[in-house]
């Protein structure tokens, strides 16, 4: 069985190109598209790792990934964050809020790959 | 031969004229009438000759006969002064006016915060140093007078009993000044009939001067070039010039013209007008000048004509006697008579002002604490003290001729007094020039040059053993070789006189700046100081008050208006604490006036002040120049206020300016910012579908043909969409430039919106139902109706994509509202949330992020439309769906038919 990965992001065929390419990869995708309850569908879900959309209906991936680290549970979970708004700062504040990974959208799919495996592996490592 | 007797008589002629004119002029000054003679510069010029004593008169031709020249320097100094040091002449007179000063003392004193110590100081100072040069006129009356006695007798002189002549004289001298100068007890008030006497004495001594000079040239000589050979012939020419004793002698002279009490009581207190000075600054001089023209050659025939060992300071009178001119002789008397009584009047005049006024008064004020109210005790009390004082100075010269043994040449005992007064001049000059100069410095300055004076030139003046023994004018005082009178520390060498001139002065000045640099001055001396130094940009009013009769609760009343009825009942009560009164009421002294006179001066400024409480106190008048001042008060504060609120609004303008812009300048910051992130998420992310299918299309093998249309389908559609974002933008950038050109054309409103719901409805897939009223949109329209139709499909549009209703609605209502008409586009789906209608017309701003096709600009696109058709979009608020009204002015709408 792969790991298990939770994608959330608002835009369809974003959504549609990166679970083609995990799932192809072996991975077990879930997506969610909202940013209200991500944090706590990710509690429920308890994937190995969440990739995070910055610009997302009702709540930023910035404030998703603060309740994400601010809870026990998912602390240590590994985050790839994806934004399409590409200004120096918001990389700051990514990385102050406790990011894992941070990519700028468009990406290429093998960087996409690399990062989710990296990922997963320190984190398997580690635990 | 002229009888003594004969000789008195005239005297007593004389003195009886000089008392007619005296009391005439007094009684004419009284009345107003006269003044072109009483207050004339010619009679202030002349009334300065005082300076000219027996001394000069007699004395000039001794020294003349004795030292040479050197006798120039006593004229010298005088006329240096008048003519080079006007300006501070000028400044002393001001200051004297506008203070009332009636002394030196006083004028020191008050300079000095009205110190009372420094007064008594030097009152005492002028008393004694002014002694010896009374004690001169003494001794010359009594020299000619025992001259004509002998010469009467045909004895000589030496066998006269002077001792007894100089006790009558004194006491007629006395007598004659009391008689003359108080009459009239107010000190303030000048005295012209004093001035007057003293201007026709000083007449007298110049014509006894000339004829005897006259006499001695053409009588005598027998010519001008006659007296010029003789002169030539003499030893007079080849005297020894010693330059240290030149020096000293005309600054000794300069300091003592603007020092000696008597000098200061005519320049400066008897002065009627500053440009008295003016004519004076060269009359003056010039009568010093003819009262020296004869000096010489009377001393050179005397020399060769009288016998050896005949006194040369008698040759004035002698000169005449010799050749039988009695007529002359007795000219000549008079002249020196003159000259002594005129100097010994204004001088004991002088001197008992200060006395009377610093040492008497204050302790009879303090022992009659309680009776000095009533004003008839004190005005007989300063008459008293005043005629009292004459005669203990008169004493006091007669005591010091009698122990000098009236035996010294009358030049050295004129130059003792001349170095005493000139120690006043540190503390008078650095006073009124230097606002650092404090009354510690001024009093240890007075003392130290007093003390030396004394030391060095006043008791060795009675000769060794008199006062000082031998042995201290050998070996110094108490046997220190440092203090030997003639000699101080060491320096030997000198002229007695230039050596006391130079260690008394040169002490004095350095006690007097260094404590005064070291010590701080009180705020009363800062005030005077400040009024001294700057008297010319002062007022020329006194600054003090002397009100009986002002009625407190007046002051009261007019503080209340002026400084708030708590704030005066405070000060009131303080002061009438500070009095040791139980009342809420101070007497008004002058302290106390002063006192409010500055609190209201904060105020309502000075002038203003001074003129309100001189109206209360009623002392002086209001005059005209204080309510000029007034005004101008006034006015420059009004002024100034305007100025200053204006400056101020402008100031308050600029930085609302300032912050308002400064406010805008982030906005936009931000507002760029935010704008720059917007495009660029709207740029990237179609871009990152397209890149990644694209990836997913080319790497991929095996992949079915269903899956490759479906991905080759979002690249498309994302590319169209990039393509759509980019117009928009563009279209966008060039309305909001304001650089598109309409395109103007004509056609119905109705037609046009047929044309936009076919063109939204093409590109849709949605059911969307129309409900419209064909009837009201029969309206012409003359506009750009390409971009009118544009606003239009975007709200068609925007309906079908976001109505969220199960079966949606649009009804499009027309309605002419009266100078414009409304197109409204009502739904009926949820409407907007209120929070974000705000941000509805704004670029990227979308409601619910889950199309992801719009990029938030079509609605801004539309704004900017209307604002460049004339007309305007907004959202209905009140309506149940999502609506959007378009307005368009009736000037682009033609109505049809």
């Amino acid at each position: 069985m792969g790991k298990h990965v939770l994608l959330v992001e608002d835009e369809l065929n974003i959504i549609e190109a990166i679970r083609f390419l995990l799932t192809r990869e072996g991975f077990q995708v879930d997506t969610h598209s909202n940013g209200t309850d991500a944090s706590e569908t990710v509690r429920a879900l308890k994937p190995d790792l969440v990739v995070l959309d910055v610009m997302l209906p009702g709540k930023s991936g910035f404030d998703i990934l603060e309740e994400l680290r601010g809870h026990e549970q998912t602390a240590d979970l590994p985050v790839l964050m994806l934004t399409a708004r590409g200004q120096s700062r918001d990389r700051e504040m990514a990385e102050k809020a406790g990011v894992s990974r941070f990519m700028t959208k468009p990406f290429s799919n093998a960087e996409v790959l690399t990062a989710v495996r990296d990922l997963l592996y320190v984190h398997q490592k580690k635990g | 031969m002229t009888s003594v007797n004969i000789l008195i008589a005239v005297c007593l002629a004389y003195v009886s004229i000089l008392f007619l004119v005296a009391f005439i002029a007094e009684r004419a000054g009284t009345q107003g009438r006269g003044d072109w003679l009483l207050r004339s510069p010619l009679v202030y010029t002349l009334s300065l000759s005082i300076y000219c004593t027996a001394w000069t008169f007699y004395g000039a031709v001794g020294n003349a006969a004795r030292s040479g020249l050197e006798y120039v320097t006593i004229y010298l100094g005088p006329s240096l002064v008048i003519l080079g040091w006007w300006w501070i002449l000028r400044r002393l007179v001001r200051i004297g006016r506008s203070h009332k000063v009636t002394s030196i003392a006083d004028l020191i004193s008050s300079r000095f915060g009205k110190s009372n110590t420094l007064a008594i100081v030097v009152t005492i100072m002028a008393v004694i140093t002014v002694t010896p040069y009374i004690a001169l006129q003494l001794q010359s009356v009594t020299l000619s007078l025992s001259f004509f006695a002998a010469a009467e007798q045909g004895v000589d002189v030496s066998t006269i009993d002077a001792e007894a002549a100089a006790f009558w004289i004194a006491v007629g001298l006395a007598v004659f000044t009391v008689l003359f100068g108080t009459r009239n007890l107010n000190v303030n008030e000048r005295h012209h009939g004093v001035v007057i006497a003293v201007a026709v004495e000083a007449v007298v001594k110049l014509l006894a001067l000339l004829a005897v000079g006259f006499f001695v040239v053409w009588g005598l000589a027998g010519g001008i070039s006659e007296t010029l050979a003789r002169i030539d012939a003499s030893d007079l020419g080849r005297w020894q010039t010693d330059s240290s004793r030149w020096a000293t002698l005309t600054f000794l002279s300069a300091a003592a013209f603007l020092c000696l009490p008597r000098m200061f009581q005519v320049m400066i207190v008897e002065n009627d007008d500053e440009r008295h000075l003016q004519i004076a600054s060269w009359a003056f001089p010039l009568y010093l000048m003819l009262m020296s023209l004869f000096v010489v050659p009377i001393a050179v025939i005397g020399l060769d004509v009288l016998p050896e060992g005949s006194n040369p300071d008698l040759f004035v009178l002698s000169l005449p006697l010799s050749e039988g001119r009695e007529g002359l002789a007795m000219l000549s008397f008079l002249g020196g008579f003159s000259s002594a009584t005129s100097m010994v009047i204004v001088a004991t005049l002088a001197l008992s002002t200060m006395v009377s006024n610093h040492l008497v008064m204050p302790v009879f004020l303090y022992r009659h604490r309680d009776g000095a109210s009533q004003s008839g005790d004190v005005r007989e009390t300063v008459i008293l003290a005043r005629r009292l004082s004459i005669m203990g100075i008169i004493s006091l010269g007669y005591v010091y001729y009698k122990m000098s043994g009236g035996s010294g040449a009358l030049t050295a005992i004129g130059l003792i007094s001349f170095a005493g007064v000139a120690q006043f001049l540190p503390a008078m000059i650095g006073g009124i020039l230097w606002r650092g100069a404090t009354r510690y410095g001024a009093l240890s300055g007075l003392i130290i040059g007093f003390v030396l004076w004394v030391f060095t030139m006043l008791l060795p003046s009675f000769g060794p053993g008199a006062v000082l023994s031998a042995e201290t004018f050998e070996t110094g005082l108490l046997g220190l070789g440092l203090l030997r009178p003639q000699a101080l520390f060491g320096i030997e060498g000198l002229d007695p006189m230039v050596h006391a001139v130079f260690w008394s002065l040169l002490l004095n000045v350095s006690a007097f700046v260094a404590v005064s640099l070291f010590t701080f001055p009180n705020p009363m001396e800062r005030l005077q100081g400040a009024q001294f130094v700057n008297v010319f940009e002062h007022s020329g009013q006194a600054r003090g008050w002397n009100a009986s009769v002002a009625e407190s609760e007046d002051l009261m009343i007019m503080a209340q208006r002026i400084l708030g009825a708590q704030e005066a009942r405070h000060l009131f009560a303080s002061q009438a604490r500070a009095q040791g009164l139980t009342g809420s009421l101070p007497e008004p002294t002058p302290d106390f006036l002063q006192r409010l006179e500055r609190e209201l001066a904060g105020s309502v400024g000075a002038a203003t002040a001074h003129a309100m409480i001189s109206q209360i106190v009623g002392g002086t008048s209001v005059s005209v120049h204080d309510l000029m001042a007034v005004a101008d008060e006034s006015a420059q504060m009004l002024e100034y206020s305007s100025k200053l609120e204006a400056q101020s609004r402008e100031l308050s303008q600029t930085a609302a300016q300032l912050r308002e812009a400064n406010t805008k300048l982030v906005q936009l910051s931000a507002q760029k910012d935010e704008f720059l992130s917007q495009i660029s998420h709207e740029l990237r992310t179609p871009m990152t579908s397209i890149r990644s299918f694209s990836e997913i299309l080319r790497d991929t093998k095996g992949m079915g043909p269903i899956e490759k249309a479906k991905y080759a389908n979002i690249i498309h559609v994302e590319a169209i969409r990039l393509t759509r974002l980019l117009n928009d933008l563009l279209d966008l950038s060039v309305l909001e430039n304001g650089q598109v050109t309409l395109n103007k054309q004509t056609g119905t409103l109705s037609e046009l919106l047929d044309r936009a719901l076919a063109t939204a409805q093409a590109s849709s897939s949605r059911d969307l139902k129309i409900n419209r009223r064909h009837v009201n949109e029969t309206i012409m329209l003359d506009t750009d109706l390409d971009r009118l139709s544009q606003v239009f499909i975007n709200l068609i549009t925007n309906a079908q994509k976001y109505c969220a209703a199960p079966h949606p609605e649009l009804t499009i209502e027309v309605n002419d509202l009266g100078g414009v008409i409304s197109i409204d586009f009502l739904d009926n789906g949820l409407g907007i949330p209120k929070d974000a209608r705000e941000l509805l017309f704004e670029k990227f701003s979308r409601i619910g992020a889950q199309d992801s096709n719009g990029a938030g600009l079509g609605l801004a696109i539309c704004r900017e439309i209307m604002s460049r058709l004339g007309g305007d979009i907004t959202y209905l608020a009140q309506a149940k769906g999502t609506a959007f009204r378009v307005v368009l002015p009736q000037s682009k709408a033609l109505a049809a038919q």
